[in-house]
């Protein structure tokens, strides 16, 4: 089981596999990926483009978008299956039990619809007794933890500027208490300062209220500094998961310690940005055995051969033929 | 000395600056800081309002419809999204080999030896397998590496490289910039780098520009702006970028609110409303670059120490 | 482009799953091959000559007539089969001619912009806003019948459509980050009008115009009907049909009923041939 510790884990993903269909062929998104989660922390998932941690995002919510389906696995949210539930449940857990930040604010709220009705929807969805009053209420009081002047309530989408609606939209996540946030690439489109605005925002709401999170990234320097745990994603699979103190301290897997090498660091330039031979995955006809073993600096004889399955390496969890 | 006006909107407000040859040279700022649009200025793919761009002492805005492609083919540049910059209908042999069509350099035969030759330079090999692809049969890496393919082809002095791996995975980024600096070796060139991401500004340039609201702010070698910058929006995009160490604290020194659109700029300097250290002078007066250093010049009356 | 014609192809490929509409773009090529084939072969597989008295007038379908005789003793699979003849040669004269009309000055104005753009943009907005069919009655009566005329007269209806879809597609492509690649390589403009912005609208051209055929042979029909088109007695779908709209009263069904499945089996197959090209070239333009 990956990454089990004391607790039981709020959320259990296990053999999870995302498909969808292409022009020339059947491509896994999510190739048996296995993973737990314990209340409180925060895991980070990370990849380049294509490695399907949006995807795998989406699935936990089922909204994948098709021809996207998930066609194996379990994911359970403190023990119950989520993909088994009927769709009227579903629903009452999106945004409730479990919601979303997206990656892009500015197409993920309605224009015609003020700000503070995105709220009031958002409550008098999942409870349709509350009154407006009352839900008005509680929208001036995420107002002012978010750090929106009170006076902005009556505002339209278009009136806010790029960093306020990434707020709004974190706001929207964290309105009903959810148990699980899952952050889909938050400040990726937003301006280095506003980013920096963000990730403190989301560092003090995370510390508040004991937040559940997955953060999935691309950015190496978000993951060291909002992570408690790191499952760095190739090709569809999670190739190695720990805590992200060892992560970075000691990189297991060569795909691992190539992505960290190849990371840009504005402290240290000159030992940052170390590219990775060759290019991503074909999705359609990935290579053989190990899909990262074309790149790998590190191949040897079984990588082409077999497919490495997780082993235990201490705190951590790694898919490679160098520790089998 | 520059200026465009939009509409109402001075993108690029009254900067003046030189790049040497061989050089490097940064243009770092966030949206609405005027860097794109001063790139393009640089290669005349827009007009300036006022002011001149010279290249080798010549005007740029002068020049007639004939020394224009002249310049054309000493001067190119590198877009950032790589799969825009491409027609989807031209296979990527004949796209590369454009300019030399457009330029009429050498015979028909020469010029696709010389495609060849470059589709293999960019490392896009077997170059004949790689002659016949559409753009879209190819990775995003690889789209840029046509990209830089087609603008270096015509072996130009002068690029202008518009944040050429902001769309590319992290692992090729190192790639596509080396690629880019070994071309620089060969062909001696200058580069204008513009980019939003100062990590990569500081591994790859000599000299930055840093720009904020159509004003150059800052402006030095790029280990002194680094190790020291003066300008406290410099101050604050450093402190304010995450760093890949688990074990590093982040200090941040953030400035209140967001960018104001540049449609109506704060007068004075335009980054005192969001500035910890502005004063009364700040909002009257509008800072000009001074030294503060050998050739590290700043605009603020107040530069950090 | 929406047209008439195209109307039951689209609904037809509403209820298709995905992935079939290459069949169905096949399908209406096979049909516009037959009677593409038929306009060929008419002469020679004609049993009899379709403008004079073969028999006796309104006989049913027989073996001897497959199809009957007319009012006036023709016999009408002949004058069916050499019918396509003049339904293919004036659609095809008059979208050739409106779809060059109309692209050249579509792919101007769109890419000069400024006052000729605004003049041109409002001419034919005007035109556009005459319902086809009355304007081509207009422009046929002025100019008297035949087949010349008629095809100018048809051109004339299409070219807005022509031109506001090029024009349409050549803004939204001159904006796009290729073509400022153009022009930072020192292209000339007329290079980057036709390799660059010509080159990516022409899968579109292709799909207008197979549904334009269709909607052209439409208001052929319509014309002849009408007695604008061709004068008789040369065989002609429209004019048949009309004829016999007359003998239909009277228990004569074959007259109108063989011309106007014709006309339905070719504009069929022009949209679905048209249609199913849309289908198939929008995924792959959008393809990754």
């Amino acid at each position: 089981m990956w990454g089990l510790g004391q607790m039981p884990p709020l959320l259990n993903v296990q053999e999870l596999v995302v498909q969808y269909s292409t022009l020339r062929g059947e491509v896994r998104a999510v190739n048996d990926v296995s993973f737990s989660l314990e209340t409180a922390a925060t895991l980070g998932l990370v990849g380049e483009s294509a490695c399907g941690k949006s995807t795998l995002g989406f699935s936990i919510l089922r909204i994948v978008p098709p021809p996207g389906r998930t066609v194996a696995g379990k994911i359970e949210l403190q023990g119950v299956n989520l993909l088994n539930l009927p769709l009227e449940e579903m629903r009452r857990i999106r945004g409730g039990q479990v919601s979303m930040i997206f990656q892009d604010p500015m197409t993920s709220l309605n224009p015609l619809m003020r700000i503070r009705d995105h709220f009031i929807e958002l409550f008098q969805t999942h409870d349709p007794s509350i009154k407006k009053e009352d839900a008005l209420g509680r929208t001036t009081k995420l107002f002012d933890a978010l750090g929106i002047a009170g006076d902005r309530i009556e505002d339209y989408p278009h009136q806010f500027s790029g960093g306020m609606r990434q707020r709004v939209m974190i706001g929207l996540a964290l309105a009903l208490d959810p148990k699980l946030v899952i952050a889909d690439e938050p400040t990726t489109s937003l301006d280095v300062i506003v980013e920096a605005q963000v990730l403190e925002l989301l560092k003090l709401l995370k510390e508040k209220h004991r937040l559940t999170l997955i953060l999935i990234t691309h950015n190496i320097g978000i993951v060291a500094e909002m992570t408690d745990r790191v499952a760095v994603m190739y090709a569809g699979q999670i190739v190695e998961i720990g805590p992200t103190g060892d992560m970075f301290g000691d990189p297991l897997h060569p795909y691992t310690k190539g992505l960290l090498e190849s990371a840009p660091n504005v402290l240290h330039p000159e030992q940052s940005m170390r590219p990775i031979p060759g290019n991503p995955p074909d999705l359609v006809s990935p290579p053989a055995g190990c899909k990262f073993h074309p790149r790998c600096p590190k191949v040897f004889k079984p990588c082409p051969l077999r497919e490495p399955l997780p082993i235990s390496q201490g705190s951590r969890l790694v898919a490679c033929h160098l520790y089998d | 000395m520059l200026s465009r006006k939009k509409e109402f909107v001075r993108a690029v407000d009254t900067i003046s600056f030189t790049i040497e040859r061989r050089e490097i040279f940064g243009l770092v700022g966030e949206s609405g800081s005027g860097k794109t649009t001063t790139g393009r200025l640089l290669l005349r793919l827009i007009e300036p309002t006022s002011g001149e761009i010279r290249f080798h002492g010549d005007n740029i805005g002068e020049l007639s419809p004939q020394s224009l492609r002249q310049f054309r083919r000493r001067a190119q540049m590198i877009f950032q999204d790589p799969t825009a910059a491409l027609s989807p209908r031209m296979r990527i042999g004949p796209a590369i080999k454009h300019g030399l069509d457009i330029h009429q350099v050498g015979s028909v035969p020469e010029r696709k030896k010389e495609t060849l030759r470059m589709l293999e330079r960019v490392g896009l090999a077997p170059p004949e397998a790689f002659y016949d692809k559409y753009p879209h049969q190819l990775s995003g890496g690889q789209r840029q590496r046509v990209v830089i393919g087609r603008a270096m082809i015509l072996k130009p002095e002068f690029a202008v490289a518009d944040e050429p791996v902001a769309m590319v995975d992290v692992s090729i980024r190192a790639q596509i910039l080396d690629l880019m600096s070994s071309l620089k070796k060969e062909l001696g060139l200058t580069y204008a780098f513009i980019t939003h991401d100062l990590a990569t500004a500081n591994y790859f340039c000599d000299r930055i520009a840093i720009m904020y609201l159509g004003k150059i702010v800052e402006i030095g070698p790029r280990k002194d702006v680094f190790k020291s910058p003066r300008h406290p929006y410099t101050v604050a995009l450093m402190s304010s970028i995450p760093i890949p160490d688990p074990k590093h604290k982040a200090d941040r020194l953030i400035p209140r609110g967001e960018i104001p659109s540049p449609i109506s700029p704060p007068p004075g300097c335009r980054f005192h409303p969001r500035c910890p250290y502005a004063q009364a002078v700040c909002s009257e007066r509008e800072p000009q670059l001074e030294e503060i250093e050998p050739d590290h010049q700043v605009a603020c009356f107040f530069p950090c120490t | 482009m929406k047209s008439l014609s195209g109307i039951p192809a689209r609904l037809l490929l509403r209820k298709v799953p995905k992935g079939a509409e290459v069949y169905l773009a096949v399908a209406g090529a096979v049909l516009l091959v037959t009677v593409i084939s038929l306009t060929f072969l008419a002469p020679y597989i004609a049993p009899y000559n379709p403008i004079i008295e073969v028999g006796p007038a309104l006989q049913p379908p027989s073996s001897q007539y497959p199809l009957g005789t007319d009012h006036l003793g023709r016999d009408v699979y002949s004058r069916v089969l050499y019918g396509a003849i003049v339904a293919l040669e004036v659609s095809a004269i008059s979208v050739l001619l409106s779809s060059i009309v109309g692209t050249v000055l579509g792919l101007f104005s769109g890419y000069s912009g400024g006052k000729m753009d605004r003049v041109f943009s409002m001419v034919m907005d005007s035109v556009y806003a005459f319902p086809g069919l009355i304007l081509a009655i207009a422009i046929a009566a002025m100019m008297g019948p035949g087949l010349v005329n008629m095809s100018i007269a048809i051109a004339v209806v299409y070219i807005p459509t022509y031109f506001r879809m090029i024009r349409g597609q050549v803004l939204q492509t001159r904006e796009q980050l290729y073509v400022e690649a153009a022009r930072a390589l020192g292209a000339k403009n007329s290079t980057i009008l036709f390799r660059y912005i010509f080159a990516n609208i022409m899968p579109s051209l292709v799909v207008v115009l197979s549904l334009n055929v269709a909607d052209a042979i439409l208001t052929e029909a319509g014309l002849s009907y009408l007695g604008l088109g061709i004068p008789p007695p040369t065989p002609d779908w429209g004019f048949d049909l009309s004829k016999g709209k007359s003998y239909l009263p009277g228990g004569y069904w074959w007259m109108i009923t063989f011309p106007g499945i014709m006309i339905l089996i070719v504009v069929l197959g022009f949209s679905l041939l048209g249609e199913g090209l849309n289908e198939i070239l929008s995924p792959r333009l959008r393809e990754r």
